[in-house]
């Protein structure tokens, strides 16, 4: 069905922007080709007549042989259906692309991540700096001819390793022994640190405080290491008082550059890789990433693998939005009491997944056309008593101890606005787009797996602020719980894997863009293939990531003890914001 | 166990006192008090931080161990558990808050990144393993660890602290603990200690381009980097 939709796009589109817009023609390829200098006005039109108001992805690609750089662009309705891919090629050495930005604020850190990592330059961008690596460092590492200090060869697996089999350090092949690189000519005593002062600047120049008017405005840092951020996020707010004036989020401190190792990788040998991005929901990710390479395979796994991955996926679900409600009650002030309740639902679920993959929480179960393994014994009457008896009742406990709370509701209600205009142009997804009152789940919206066959509603709430965000979470535990329900007694016999599982599958040449309805949003893979055992391009979509564009909008007005509970209810986890 | 633990052998104590007295030596006393009660930082990096509240929380619980009171400041902490991938970015702040904590401190190594950059070691952007700045007392190997071999690893440590002494202790020596130098983010990681290297490795490749009669892009950012 999804299919027939792009069809019937493809032909208004052209047929709308006469020389434009003309389809990409490449094999495996789809979408549009669009030439920069139209491409404002492109947008604008496709936001405002044709309806694409999500911009979900946005991402490069270096074709380094065609000496071209491309940015790629995946939009959506927020009212369902497929997304729309167009794309712009500029020269590699003179990579200037407009900004999507003013349209699409949601564009904002992904074109500042293509401008890390690729060195494409947004022009009319309000604020391009670096995002993931730091101001100074040199090159944009994710360049075809760019090379890691650790480098040895361009692709995987290393002749060192295999066949041969003699394992070389890559500490002994650097002149450091360490993982470290510096231009030549470089002299380490005559550099002057770049500190954050161009960050602050920018925060002060916005609003003024340069002026005449020496109003009493304040910097205040918060994290990398602050117990409320979840790991290591940074915030940096301007304060009026106690009242934010301006928050921007600094990212990159667990930046373990995923997108470089997944381009030397192997297709299969990136499937561990994906537990790492959101390290709560491993098997959530790995769907998405499977989902992604059987488009380009152009396979399907057999009916069990499908209900097993479905099982799997919403059990993950579970997981991640108790530790998420546990996590927000902790920053409300509740210290540590809910998260031991959630924790211990979530042990007995991992103990399902230790039992399914072997570990508990770096699952690498999926795999291309099917699963792993098959359930071993006794583990379905564990999920089953779980899912009709424990799990039930242990969420409505949540509820009774938590929802009707005087301390959670006047600390989350009306905390943390986000509007439901605001949250489309800011792409925000998941629970955060649900709880603003937009009906957006890709498990409806664009049905992927089983989904289309299992019944369950796709939750809102409308008041868009924290307390709403948290119904959502407990909400979509119940839906969960339905799916599951129905899942099991549906579960029907037989293989679990399509063909033989191989080491080397054979991908095509093409590009695929596959997302799932992940617990925190809409988890997307971009990769682009060159029929070769390696991608030539693994680009996560991540939704904490994008979702924290919105972080800014919720915070301005708010008091800064806010802002830790507004960050909580973000639900946000930092393999997958900095990957 | 603990009772033997304090008590040193070889003292013969009348019977009729034997709830009461405990004949030991300042060592087993000293060191039992710090074993019992090491304070970890709270301090999460990346994924072994997950565990680590699952160790925390109710089917593990490491107030077993006297080791339940997190502290999210340096200042009041014992134990730095390094539970993560240590990037390039994060390793200012982690020798920073290394050198706020007060002695006596330890620092553990939580899972292959921490020990020597694990799956990520490739990376750019990674440390290969935090000993390169801070020293380390014990390593748990895994990608994560289970909660069972964090446990271990404390343990481990409470171990180790059994074996100190007030006579060698360093901070009890003369003289304040040396402050390790903190990293500085350039065009890449540079340790301070290795100036005079990278200096040296510059110069080097510059000859060598050079000769080769080529400018590269290496170059430019450089005079680009040392203009501004």
């Amino acid at each position: 069905m999804a299919e027939n939709v792009m069809v019937s796009q493809a032909e208004d589109l052209a047929a709308h922007f006469p020389g434009w817009v003309t389809p990409d023609t490449r094999a495996g390829f789809s979408g549009y080709m669009v030439s920069a200098e139209h491409l404002l006005a492109f947008a604008k039109r496709l936001r405002d007549e044709f309806n694409y108001d999500l911009l979900s992805s946005v991402t490069g690609v270096d074709y380094l042989p065609e000496n071209k750089m491309e940015v790629v662009y995946h939009a959506s309705r927020s009212t369902g259906g497929a997304s729309l891919v167009f794309k712009t090629q500029v020269p590699r050495d003179n990579a200037v692309v407009p900004s999507l930005t003013p349209l699409y604020p949601g564009a904002n850190f992904q074109e500042r991540e293509a401008y890390d990592l690729l060195g494409i330059k947004f022009s009319g961008h309000p604020d391009l700096r670096r995002i993931l690596t730091w101001d100074g460092f040199a090159g944009h590492p994710l360049r075809k001819d760019w090379k890691e200090p650790y480098f040895e060869e361009e692709l995987k697996p290393y002749k060192s390793r295999w066949p041969a089999g003699h394992v070389v350090r890559s500490e002994d092949q650097n002149p450091f022994k360490d993982n470290v690189q510096y231009p030549a000519g470089f002299d380490p005593e005559k550099f002057v640190a770049d500190s954050d002062e161009a960050l602050y600047a920018s925060m002060r120049r916005v609003h003024g405080v340069d002026s005449e008017l020496q109003t009493d405005m304040m910097i205040v840092n918060m994290g990398p290491q602050h117990p409320s951020t979840h790991g290591v996020f940074r915030m940096v707010a301007l304060l009026d008082g106690e009242t934010v004036v301006d928050l921007k989020p600094v990212f990159g401190y667990l930046h373990r550059n995923h997108e470089k190792i997944g381009e030397r990788n192997t297709w299969l040998g990136n499937i561990p890789f994906t537990d790492r991005l959101d390290y709560i929901t491993s098997m959530s990710n790995n769907f998405g990433y499977v989902l992604t390479v059987e488009k380009l395979m152009n396979i399907k796994p057999p009916e069990r693998a499908e209900y097993i991955r479905v099982m799997m996926a919403e059990l993950t679900r579970i997981v991640s939005h108790l530790i998420s409600v546990g996590f927000l009650l902790n920053d409300l002030g509740a210290f540590f009491t809910p998260v031991l309740y959630c924790f211990e639902e979530r042990e007995l679920i991992l103990d399902i997944f230790e039992a399914v993959s072997g570990s508990r929480m770096m699952c690498n179960y999926y795999r291309f056309g099917g699963v792993a393994r098959d359930l071993p014994d006794g583990t379905l009457e564990k999920i089953k008593a779980l899912v009709f008896d424990r799990l039930p009742r242990k969420i409505d406990d949540l509820d009774r101890y938590l929802t009707n709370n005087e301390i959670v509701q006047v600390r989350s209600m009306g905390v943390g606005v986000l509007t439901a205009e605001q949250a489309i142009a800011n792409s925000a997804v998941g629970p955060i787009l649900r709880a603003s009152g937009v009906p957006y789940d890709l498990r409806r919206a664009d049905p992927y797996s089983i989904y289309d066959r299992l019944e369950f509603d796709v939750v809102t709430h409308n008041h868009g602020d924290v307390y709403d965000r948290y119904l959502v979470r407990m909400d979509e535990m119940r839906q969960s719980l339905r799916i599951l329900q129905q899942v099991i007694n549906d579960l029907p016999a037989g293989p679990i894997q399509t063909g033989k599982p191989s080491y080397q599958p054979k991908v095509p040449a093409g590009e695929a863009y596959g997302r799932v309805e992940g617990p925190k949003g809409e988890l997307g893979f971009y990769v682009v293939s060159n029929g070769k055992p390696n991608p030539w391009r693994y680009h996560v979509r991540a939704p904490s990531f994008v979702n924290l564009t919105s972080l800014a909008d919720m915070c301005k007005g708010a008091k800064i003890a806010d802002v830790v509970v507004v960050l909580g209810s973000v639900d946000i986890v930092l393999g997958e914001v900095d990957r | 166990m603990e009772k033997n633990q304090i008590s040193a052998p070889g003292y013969q104590i009348p019977v009729e006192i034997k709830q009461q007295v405990d004949i030991t030596t300042l060592d087993r006393i000293y060191n039992w008090g710090r074993r019992n009660s090491l304070w970890p930082m709270m301090f999460g990096l990346a994924c072994c931080a997950i565990e680590m509240i699952g160790m925390a929380a109710s089917r593990f619980d490491f107030s077993r161990f006297g080791m339940e009171v997190m502290r999210p400041s340096p200042r009041q902490a014992d134990v730095m558990i390094v539970s993560g991938t240590v990037t390039k970015k994060m390793i200012p702040q982690i020798v920073r808050l290394y050198n706020q904590m007060p002695e006596p401190k330890y620092v553990i190594a939580m899972g292959a990144c921490a020990s020597g950059g694990g799956p990520f070691k490739e990376g750019y952007s990674v440390v290969s393993g935090v000993d390169r700045f801070i020293p380390v007392d014990v390593y748990i190997p895994g990608c994560p660890p289970t909660p069972q071999a964090l446990l271990f690893g404390l343990i481990s440590l409470q171990k180790k602290v059994d074996t100190e002494s007030l006579k060698s202790a360093r901070w009890y020596q003369k003289g304040p603990a040396e402050e390790i130098p903190v990293p500085v983010l350039g065009p890449d990681l540079m340790d301070p200690r290795k100036y005079e290297l990278i200096k040296e490795y510059a110069r080097q490749k510059a000859e060598d381009e050079a000769a080769n009669g080529s400018s590269s892009e290496d170059e430019k950012t450089s005079q680009a980097l040392q203009a501004g």
